[in-house]
């Protein structure tokens, strides 16, 4: 199997003698230069557009304490609220069993098919990765039910059809087609996954490498990379937005440690 | 019961969610501030000409000063959680109500002005102009949240309408649009010292009178004192304290467990409100300059601590932003947390058994207890996460042999607000308020039924106040609600203390 090849001659996927990117690239077809372009542009705008909103957050002033309560009184408790929210989706959990279910089913299933895909950019493959690839197909399958659970109650509950918008719809169904395309490629209409492995080290290490031609392989990349695309852009951004919720990540001591915001400074004496 | 015009909704055995029902509390807006309100507060006076632009203006400023308006407003991923969770959504079915769908009418300005993708396609992601028609929408909506958290619990990004609608309001007032109970409230606490108006020569005869009354009834001078120099405490606490019932009988209850304790205390007729409306409208400069009355109040006086009385969002602002608004407490006395709630210095006393209860004289009241949203969701009481809770049920129970609580998915942190908080405890906002109730309502009406509860405990002079007000909408007494030191009052039994064989033979010779 293809796959099986994939991890285990990890080490032996690398071009063996460096070539001159410049000259490689001369032989590289439309389609290649095409994507390695894409791939680029997509990797630095959301690279930069990510690290532009968590310095925004990061210098952005909580000028009060808003924990909301009972909070944990120290900060090891707040990191221990903080990996509930992140790992469990506690307060999800609370709020609603429909959304929890579909959505903890999802990004888990994201989490996996992460993990396995991470054998596309390192080489040799590490031992956790090789592990984990055959749970990785159960995720991308966890990942679609997960998407299609949370996309039916966006038709079905009247409430959330009201807040529901076309962004809301496009999000779902791209996530829901990468999902889809992927798996078909496992399961379908398979491809030269190796060779998929060389173009993705080659945009790393510039030493560029044809990309095959496969519609479905071109289908699922071309959504990747308008995911990241649209992700420092979107609702997508609640994944850092967390770690900065004031609400979730503030210790609740106000009466013992007095918390004061710069811009808060000016008011005083 | 009392008089509608509008339908009181049907209480219910078990909580359900309504269906949503678009606009139908869009008729609902509080009256509009004056010029004369406005101005003490540092607000235009009326709507400006180019308030959209100030507006606009205003919003990126508080983007860059809050990091929860921030986070808040690109982190939501309308999944609905919240949905079902406002009081104000399951009491008036309205969708705009839901939390959600309060935080996209500035969302959806926010995407337009601030975000790419709003600016680009605003379609796509339900960005708008800000016009007249949405300004109207955030007026009317933003009087509709009652700031209490509820949702943030729920939320899995923590996104608290609180912040927003805060954020909305102040927007509003930066261009001449204020809410007139609110911010006519904050024009007389810097005219006269209090939300009521009530100026010192008046503080002064009530607290006699309470003195007069705790004496007739135990025999006991018990002392109510105002401005003493040099006392350890410093008392502040709503000014609804000194004469609307159930709030009164709270007041006299801190003045004994006082007493007993031995501990020497005074009110302040400078600092004669615990409230603080600022955080209503979201004004960190009003807020503070509404704080900084207490820190003068305890410099004035030289007092070593300082004691809050039963109120939410005055607690919030106390435990919360007190040391942040008009710290650093560094004159007072060390040992002692400040400020503290006055339920914590009963609880102490009772823990460190200072004080002696006859439970008995609460035995014609079956009580639970309505956890106040602020208290719930934004303080803590004690040393320990939850205390808020614990505290004042420990109290409850040591001088009440009759207690039992409500359902528990509303109470604690899944509280339900009372319909009154934030700033919409005001006549024209009667409709909301009533319908706003009916969850926390319900929750009483079952455990009337199944327990037989009479009476409903409360540590907020705004949830006893709504209280009084809406229980006869639903068939209810409004002399149902009492305060928890109410219950303490009653049950305390103070040294030198008149026994009740005592008053017995006395008024037998009497006929």
């Amino acid at each position: 199997m293809l796959d099986a090849l994939l991890v285990v001659r990890g080490a032996s996927v690398s071009p063996g003698v460096p070539t001159d990117p410049l000259k490689v690239s001369g032989n590289m077809s439309f389609l290649t230069v095409l994507y390695a372009i894409l791939f680029y542009f997509a990797a630095a705008v959301l690279l930069a557009g990510l690290i532009r909103k968590v310095v925004q957050y990061a210098r952005t002033p909580a000028p009060l304490k808003i924990p909301t309560t009972p909070a944990p009184t120290n900060k090891a408790g707040v990191a221990f609220r903080m990996a509930r929210e992140v790992v469990f989706f506690e307060s999800l959990f609370k709020g609603n069993k429909w959304i929890w279910i579909f959505g903890w089913i999802f990004h888990f299933g994201l989490f996996l098919v992460t993990l396995r895909h991470l054998r596309y950019f390192i080489d040799p493959v590490w031992l956790p990765i090789q592990l984990v690839q055959p749970f990785g197909i159960y995720g991308g399958l966890a990942m679609v039910v997960g998407l299609l659970g949370l996309w039916a109650r966006r038709f079905v509950v009247d409430r959330v059809r009201y807040i529901t918008g076309i962004s809301d719809h496009l999000i779902l169904v791209l996530l829901i087609l990468i999902g889809l395309s992927g798996l078909m490629m496992t399961f379908v209409v398979h491809v030269d996954i190796i060779s998929v492995k060389l173009f993705f080290r080659g945009l790393m290490t510039l030493s560029f490498s044809p990309l095959p031609a496969d519609p479905l392989l071109l289908l699922h990349l071309f959504l990747v990379a308008t995911l990241m695309i649209v992700f420092p852009f979107s609702k997508l951004l609640h994944a850092p937005g967390l770690f900065f919720s004031p609400t979730r990540n503030q210790v609740d001591n106000p009466r013992e440690k007095r918390h004061l915001a710069a811009w808060a400074k000016g008011l005083e004496q | 019961m009392a008089k509608a015009d509008f339908k009181v909704p049907e209480l219910q055995q078990y909580a359900e969610i309504p269906a949503i029902e678009p606009d139908a509390m869009a008729h609902s807006s509080p009256f509009l501030s004056k010029p004369e309100f406005q101005e003490p507060l540092g607000f235009p006076g009326d709507l400006e000409d180019n308030w959209q632009e100030k507006a606009i203006d205003k919003m990126g400023e508080l983007l860059g000063k809050y990091r929860s308006l921030r986070v808040y407003l690109d982190s939501c991923v309308k999944c609905g959680s919240c949905t079902d969770k406002c009081h104000y959504y399951l009491g008036t079915r309205d969708p705009k109500n839901m939390p959600v769908g309060r935080q996209d009418l500035m969302r959806k300005v926010y995407r337009r002005y601030f975000t790419l993708a709003g600016k680009l396609f605003p379609k796509l992601v339900g960005a708008s102009d800000f016009t007249r028609e949405v300004l109207d929408d955030w007026y009317s909506y933003f009087h509709q949240c009652s700031q209490c958290r509820r949702c943030s619990v729920f939320c899995p990004y923590g996104i608290d309408t609180a912040e927003i609608s805060m954020a909305a309001r102040e927007i509003m007032d930066s261009i001449g649009v204020g809410q007139k109970y609110c911010n006519e409230i904050i024009s007389k606490v810097y005219k006269i010292g209090n939300n009521l108006g009530l100026p010192g020569p008046a503080l002064e005869d009530t607290l006699e009178g309470l003195e007069e009354d705790v004496l007739d009834d135990t025999g006991v001078e018990v002392k109510y004192p105002l401005d003493q120099e040099g006392a350890d405490i410093l008392l502040v606490t709503p000014s609804a304290d000194f004469f609307a019932e159930p709030h009164v009988d709270g007041l006299i209850g801190y003045g004994k467990v006082f007493h007993e304790v031995g501990v020497s205390w005074t009110l302040s007729s400078y600092a004669s409100e615990a409230a603080n409306f600022g955080m209503f409208i979201g004004s960190y400069e009003n807020m503070r300059r509404i704080s900084q009355r207490i820190r003068k109040a305890a410099l004035d006086l030289g007092v070593k601590r300082i004691v809050f009385g039963e109120c939410g969002h005055a607690w919030r602002v106390a435990y919360s932003f007190l040391n942040t608004l008009a710290g650093p407490w560094d004159f007072l006395d060390p040992r002692y947390p400040v400020p503290q709630h006055i339920m914590e210095f009963t609880y102490n006393a009772i823990q460190e058994g200072k004080l002696r209860f006859d439970k008995s004289q609460n035995d014609d009241m079956i009580l639970t207890f309505h956890d106040s949203c602020n208290v719930a969701r934004a303080t803590r009481m004690g040393d320990k996460p939850g205390g808020q809770f614990d505290i004042p049920r420990a109290v409850i129970r040591a001088v009440c042999n009759n207690f039992y609580d409500m359902d528990e998915e509303t109470i604690r942190e899944r509280t339900f607000c009372c319909g009154g908080g934030g700033g919409l405890l005001t006549d024209d906002l009667m409709e909301l308020r009533v319908k706003g109730a009916k969850p926390r309502i319900e929750a009483l009406n079952n455990v009337m039924q199944e327990k037989g509860v009479t009476h409903l405990a409360a540590i907020c002079a705004i949830c006893k106040s709504q209280f009084s007000k809406i229980l006869p909408f639903y068939g209810m007494e409004m002399d149902q609600v009492v305060s928890v030191h109410q219950l303490v009052s009653n049950a305390i039994v103070l040294t030198g203390q008149e026994t009740e064989d005592e008053e017995g033979e006395e008024s037998g010779e009497a006929a």
